[in-house]
């Protein structure tokens, strides 16, 4: 099986942002990128694939400037075969020219199976792998939990609130990953070794002209500090009294 | 003439910028390789090692369930070839895997110092072609778990005077008697790198020769050593070895003299340099996170003067210690390292990470003294790291002997 995995060079989300100059942009200073952890689970889960079935290729794809080749090369020493850097330079907000950019590279690759994490973990658009799919004409399965194969049709699991859902479909499909699927390996020592030479191709990616842009970033205001309103047992009542009536959450 | 000027750019990251927790852009100076070494080994401690870690010391047990997944990973000798099962990894990402090892526990990076330095470069520096293919592939998988015995219950600091002796018969095969004491992974080992004395009346050592023993050899025991208060979480024993009969291939054929062991042991004191680091790392970066947290007359004690000493002083020992280390670990790479170097580069890590544990464990106030936090675990624990491999003191005695040129050990 010929898998692909679109994957995302985002910022480690446990640090305090700044935002650029510019206004439309983080501040990128002393900050560490790393996979997109939804789109780690997509490496995750299309590894296993091949080394259940024992057989194909697994291939990460992401659109950037040369900084997202770092980024490639985590998921080639976890284990992916090869890589392909869609080289664009700036940030793009644009999901739907980013999908057009990631389908025409995706068209002609011959792919069983193209997955994508269900949503990055900086801009959460969630977009990307529907478009994809629809560019490409090819059926799409969101934010699945669980993978199986029969054959050519996937069987696949989406997690509801309090239910779950089972799906199938033909290959080849379009399917963007939940965090339930499993958790992604740590590159072994010769696995990072061995990434230095796999291939990693880099070509200029075709993105069509932006029809979104962003206009203006800002960071939320400061929260107030909290209200201690007593202990134990005997503050509960007043507790559920402001949850209620005052922060409105019950 | 116009004299040109040349700066050097020895910074193999110049684009990376100081991230939070990394002030003197560190990072900067390694290669992409070597962080990606090292950011994996840290989600291992992370999600694997540092859960458990507490208990383990506690109960006084090494956690062998971990031994598969560190060599899966890579983490046994990793600085041998890939042609004998290894990671084949340069010398500044086996430092950078110790240092991580040992953030978790220096029980831990014990297991892979023991391992990787003091067994499987001895079986790859002395032994034969055969030796090589037979241990190596498995030791870097930890299938075969293996310990090092050169200290011995009379000879620790002075191991030219030890008594075990090997004696060869007739036939070429020989008989191994005496006793070792301290023996990391003694007791979980399958196979032992012995060092006798294989000459009678050798007072200088030059007769020390290294044998691969089996553990389960007729005539040899291992003892657990009980009542540690440091180390807890690494199995350390006694072994006695009565009339052990050995093949004549046990012997390690290019072994020869004291200087082997001494070879082996500054392979593991220049990972212990690193090692310490990670320790002082867990602790400084605890008592950070804990003087943000923890408020005492009406404010963060990070905000008190006397507590933002300590954390600077912390801080800048660290960075001023990896410096240290990484400019060794460079110099290892291109083969010029020396001996003393190593000395000076253990001799102070250690010594600042004993400081820097036991300056956090205060900072954690009464909190400080329980296991729930590393602090006091790590200064523990660095006592021994501090007396094996080399004291304190004989590392002292080596630098003083490297400027002096005056022998000192005498007296
Ligand atoms: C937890 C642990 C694990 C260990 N693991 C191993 C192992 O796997 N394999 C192994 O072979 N050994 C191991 N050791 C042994 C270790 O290397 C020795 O403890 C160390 O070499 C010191 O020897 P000693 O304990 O006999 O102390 P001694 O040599 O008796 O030293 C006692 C004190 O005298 C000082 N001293 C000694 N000589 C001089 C001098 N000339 N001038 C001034 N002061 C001096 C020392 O600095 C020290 O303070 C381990 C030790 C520990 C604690
Ligand atoms: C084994 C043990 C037995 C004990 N037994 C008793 C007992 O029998 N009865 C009892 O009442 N208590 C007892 N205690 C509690 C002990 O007195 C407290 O641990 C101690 O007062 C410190 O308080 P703390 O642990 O909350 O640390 P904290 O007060 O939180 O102090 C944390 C750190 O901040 C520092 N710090 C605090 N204020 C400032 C400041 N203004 N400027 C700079 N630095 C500051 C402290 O020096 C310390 O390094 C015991 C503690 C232990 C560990």
């Amino acid at each position: 099986m010929k898998i692909a995995v679109c994957i995302k060079r985002v910022p480690d989300m446990d640090v305090r942002f700044k935002i650029a100059p510019s206004g439309t942009a983080v501040d990128e200073t002393g900050l560490k990128f790393d996979i997109s952890d939804f789109d780690g689970y997509a490496v995750e889960a299309a590894l296993q694939i091949k080394e259940k079935l024992n057989a194909g290729e697994v291939v990460v794809i992401s659109l950037g400037g040369d900084v997202v080749q770092e980024t490639l090369r985590k998921a080639m020493s976890m284990g992916a075969d090869r890589a392909v850097q869609l080289k664009a330079d700036g940030t793009h907000v644009d999901s739907f020219a980013i999908a057009s950019a990631l389908a025409a590279e995706l068209k002609d690759g011959g792919y069983d199976l193209i997955m994508f994490g269900r949503m990055s973990i900086d801009t959460a658009h969630g977009v990307t792998g529907a478009i994809v799919a629809e560019l490409l004409g090819l059926p799409c399965v969101n934010a699945i939990s669980k993978l199986e194969f029969d054959g050519r049709t996937a069987k696949m699991r989406r997690e509801l609130e309090g239910a779950y859902e089972l799906v199938e479909c033909a290959l080849p499909a379009v399917v963007t990953i939940d965090e339930g699927i499993a958790r992604p390996r740590y590159p072994s020592l010769k696995g990072i070794m061995a990434a230095k030479k796999k291939p990693l191709e880099s070509k200029p990616a075709q993105l069509p002209a932006a029809r979104l842009s962003l206009d203006a970033l800002a960071l939320p205001p400061e929260r107030a500090a909290g209200r201690i309103i007593g202990e134990g047992t005997a503050a509960v009542p007043e507790l559920v009294r402001l949850l209620k009536e005052e922060a409105k959450v019950l | 003439m116009a004299t040109e000027l040349s700066t050097p750019t020895y910074l193999p990251s110049p684009q990376l910028t100081p991230r939070e927790g990394d002030l003197f852009n560190l990072d900067a100076a390694l290669t992409e390789e070597e962080r990606a070494v090292r950011d994996s080994v840290r989600a291992f401690v992370d999600e694997k090692v540092l859960p458990l870690i507490g208990q383990c010391y506690v109960e006084g047990r090494f956690p062998k369930e971990l031994i598969a997944e560190m060599g899966a990973n890579g983490y046994f000798g990793a600085n041998l070839p890939e042609e004998y099962g290894c990671a084949g990894l340069n010398n500044v990402m086996y430092g950078l895997i110790m240092q991580e090892l040992e953030r978790g526990d220096s029980g831990i990076r014990s297991f892979a110092s023991v391992q990787g330095a003091l067994v499987m470069y001895p079986i790859y520096a002395f032994g034969s072609e055969e030796q090589k293919r037979h241990y190596l592939p498995k030791m870097a998988t930890g299938e075969v778990i293996g310990c090092f015995g050169l200290t011995e219950p009379d000879y620790g600091s002075n191991p030219a005077g030890m008594i075990t002796r090997a004696r060869q018969q007739a036939d070429g095969t020989w008989i191994l008697n005496g006793a070792k004491m301290w023996i990391t992974n003694g007791s979980t080992a399958q196979v032992a790198v012995v060092w006798a004395k294989t000459e009678d009346g050798d007072e200088s050592g030059k007769s020390i020769r290294g044998f691969l023993v089996p553990t389960n050899a007729k005539g040899f025991k291992a003892k657990d050593q009980k009542g540690k208060l440091s180390l807890r979480a690494s199995d350390t024993s006694e072994l006695v070895f009565d009339n052990v009969h050995l093949p004549a291939d046990a012997i390690l054929p290019k072994s020869g003299g004291l200087k082997s062991p001494l070879m082996c042991l500054t392979q593991a004191r220049y990972g212990i340099s690193w090692g310490a680091l990670g320790a002082a790392m867990a602790c400084y970066e605890e008592a950070l996170s804990y003087s943000k947290e923890r408020v005492m007359f009406g404010r963060p004690i990070g905000g008190f003067q006397i507590q933002q000493v300590r954390l600077a002083d912390m801080l800048t020992e660290i960075v001023k210690g990896q410096l240290v280390s990484l400019h060794l670990g460079r110099m290892k790479d291109i083969g010029t390292f020396t001996p003393q170097q190593v000395s000076f580069a253990k001799r102070n890590n250690v010594n600042i990470a004993t400081d820097i544990a036991r300056e956090a464990r205060r900072l954690l106030g009464g909190s400080g003294i329980l296991a729930e936090y590393a602090s006091m675990r790590h200064m523990a624990n660095l006592e021994s790291v501090y007396t094996y491999e080399g004291t304190h003191d004989i590392h002292s005695l080596i630098l003083g002997q490297a400027v002096t040129g005056l022998n000192a050990f005498g007296g």
